[in-house]
């Protein structure tokens, strides 16, 4: 130990992943960054500061689409945050029942949503809620509320949440196993002194447990974030790149793909298509300060 | 135990609202499955019944068969999921060791940088890498997938096998050093064998986000000859829109084998989510 010589076989091992990771993540990264700086002029690549982030947030045409998808994206991103979560909670609080049968066969079942992929929910769904089929309006009629059936993912006012309720579906699996782990590392004696002080049942679960599983909620919470903010998949396979109806299920992900791609008649556009992933970085990076210094190191952790 | 946790009455209750949400969770499978084997008559006629004699019809999947390369697209996923699952295995397990076993300048810095890409996606470096791509001739290859889901699984990869290679014994290893065994073949013949459950874990965890993607396939590899799966039956869904018979084949066909695989790997996937090795 200590010797001077370079020890080649720390280099060797460590060599391919620093290599894979800082040539195709890394890099490309800072370089999204650095070419939203840049616009093209007569096919030569010219730097132009932040030109590109004045017309994001200040022509109107730009910034129009812009504000859409991001408040879009929060809409998404609260849904989530509403339904995704506290029915996982909920799934996860009876699943960890100790005397509960065929628990194992119910966490596999409402797994299996989460693990298709968007292409196939995204049709099965349309498939479903399309008026043409009648499978929706169908059952609806059949428990007498035929007359509230809509063609929801037609609407401009509702498709945003019918999009987002049909990836609750797709994703509740996550947040379901996640409590679901941390309500099994609660440790008998805890909730055996509860009962001694008269807290079962229902309060047992909001007094004893829920802050107990806080930690857990935060990691949820966050990853709900991070996916949310660069969700693009669902929508494209459900309303294609242009987001219909009329953008109004329009998100970053979607906007940038089709800022930098190009779509129909609009040209692609690598650096505004940057400057929008730079706003998408930017969010993203925000969000998890947020949770990092803001939210988890306030959070107190119980060790048993 | 007490009375209240094992009322009867929360008993049925706690079932019911288990199996009202199994319903809702395998319905719009269940749908499309039945309907993908009967005609297009029956089909609108009565989309609940299961496929009877009368009803029964595999026009779907003949289209599927004769108008999609489906075996093209399925081969193709397979080669882009195995081979980067083999990468990222293999190069997250030698960072992941190199970074538990020995001490050198900057181990806490490079395990830092590794972990930044746990949090933030690949995606938003989406513009440059689509001109990396291009500047090296990789567009339109299996190469340019591959490369992108390796460096995607990479940093979760070393954070778990790191934390798991910490708990391989010293000895062990100090014993293979005193026969005179090399560092590689320590790693290879000593660690990795015992850290396999772990591999599982990070293998199950990436192997479905890199199935399912549908963004780097669509950008990266759009060709005939590359397309995965899932963008395979994206575009032949888009052509085929009121083919409802094909529509929902193609569907089933892409539904098989993630539920494959998910059959076989469930108890993996789930203890590696419940074991912690997200948190």
């Amino acid at each position: 130990m200590g010797k001077s010589r370079i020890k080649w076989h720390i280099i060797v091992f460590l060599a391919p992943a620093v290599l894979v990771y800082t040539a195709i993540m890394i890099i490309p990264l800072f370089n999204t960054l650095r070419l939203s700086l840049f616009t093209e002029v007569d096919q030569e690549r010219i730097y132009v500061g932040l030109q590109n982030f004045r017309t994001l947030f200040g022509d109107e045409r730009w910034s129009a689409s812009f504000w859409n998808a991001l408040g879009n994206n929060f809409w998404f991103f609260i849904i989530h945050m509403l339904v995704q979560n506290p029915i996982g909670i909920l799934l996860a609080a009876i699943l960890s029942h100790p005397s509960l049968r065929f628990s194992a066969f119910y966490r596999t079942a409402i797994f299996i949503p989460t693990i298709l992929s968007f292409v196939i929910v995204g049709f099965a769904w349309k498939l479903i809620l399309s008026p043409i089929w009648g499978i929706a309006p169908g059952m609806l009629d059949a428990v007498g509320l035929g007359s509230f059936y809509q063609p929801w993912l037609g609407l401009e006012e509702t498709s945003l949440t019918t999009l987002a309720l049909i990836s609750v579906w797709q994703f509740v699996g996550i947040p379901m196993m996640l409590i679901y782990a941390a309500l099994l590392t609660i440790p008998d004696e805890i909730l055996e002194a509860g009962e001694c002080d008269g807290v079962t049942g229902m309060a047992a679960f909001w007094k004893i447990k829920l802050p107990l599983i806080l930690p857990s909620i935060g990691i949820i919470s966050i990853l709900t974030f991070v996916g949310n903010f660069n969700a693009f998949d669902l929508i494209y396979a459900a309303q294609g790149a242009l987001a219909g109806p009329n953008f109004s299920t329009d998100i970053l992900g979607t906007f940038m793909y089709r800022t930098f791609f190009g779509f129909q008649l609009q040209l692609g556009d690598p650096h505004m298509g940057s400057a929008i992933a730079s706003a998408m970085f930017a969010i993203i990076l925000i969000g998890v300060c947020i949770y990092l210094f803001g939210i988890q190191t306030r959070m107190r952790r119980y060790q048993f | 135990m007490n009375k209240a946790r094992r009322n009867p009455v929360n008993m049925i209750a706690a079932h019911g609202i288990l199996i009202a949400y199994t319903v809702i969770a395998l319905f719009p499978v269940v749908v499309i499955l039945i309907n993908s084997f009967k005609s297009r008559r029956a089909i609108f006629r009565d989309p609940l019944a299961l496929p009877d004699a009368e009803s029964f019809s595999t026009v779907g999947y003949q289209t599927v068969f004769n108008q999609g390369d489906f075996f093209l697209y399925f081969q193709n996923s397979m080669i882009v999921t195995v081979a980067s699952l083999f990468f990222v295995l293999l190069f997250g397990a030698m960072a992941a060791f190199a970074l538990s076993e020995y001490r050198f300048r900057g181990n806490t810095l490079m395990g830092l940088y590794l972990a930044l890409g746990i949090m933030i996606p690949i995606r938003i470096g989406t513009v440059a890498i689509l001109e990396l791509m291009v500047n090296t001739g990789l567009v339109n290859t299996l190469w340019a997938l591959i490369l992108v889901y390796t460096a995607q699984g990479l940093p979760l990869a070393v954070f778990i096998l790191s934390e798991f290679m910490r708990g391989v014994s010293d000895d062990l290893k100090n014993a293979g050093r005193i026969d005179g065994l090399s560092e590689y073949t320590i790693f290879f013949r000593l660690v990795l064998p015992l850290v396999r459950p772990a591999m599982a874990t990070v293998a199950v965890f990436n192997m479905i986000p890199i199935w399912n993607d549908l963004w780097f396939p669509l950008i990266l590899a759009p060709a005939e000859a590359t397309k995965t799966l899932t963008l395979g039956s994206q575009v032949f869904i888009g052509q085929f829109v009121t083919d409802w018979n094909a529509v929902l084949s193609a569907l089933s066909m892409a539904i098989l084998p993630v539920m494959v695989l998910y059959v076989i790997f469930s108890r993996q996937l789930i203890r590696g989510i419940t074991s912690g090795a997200v948190k």
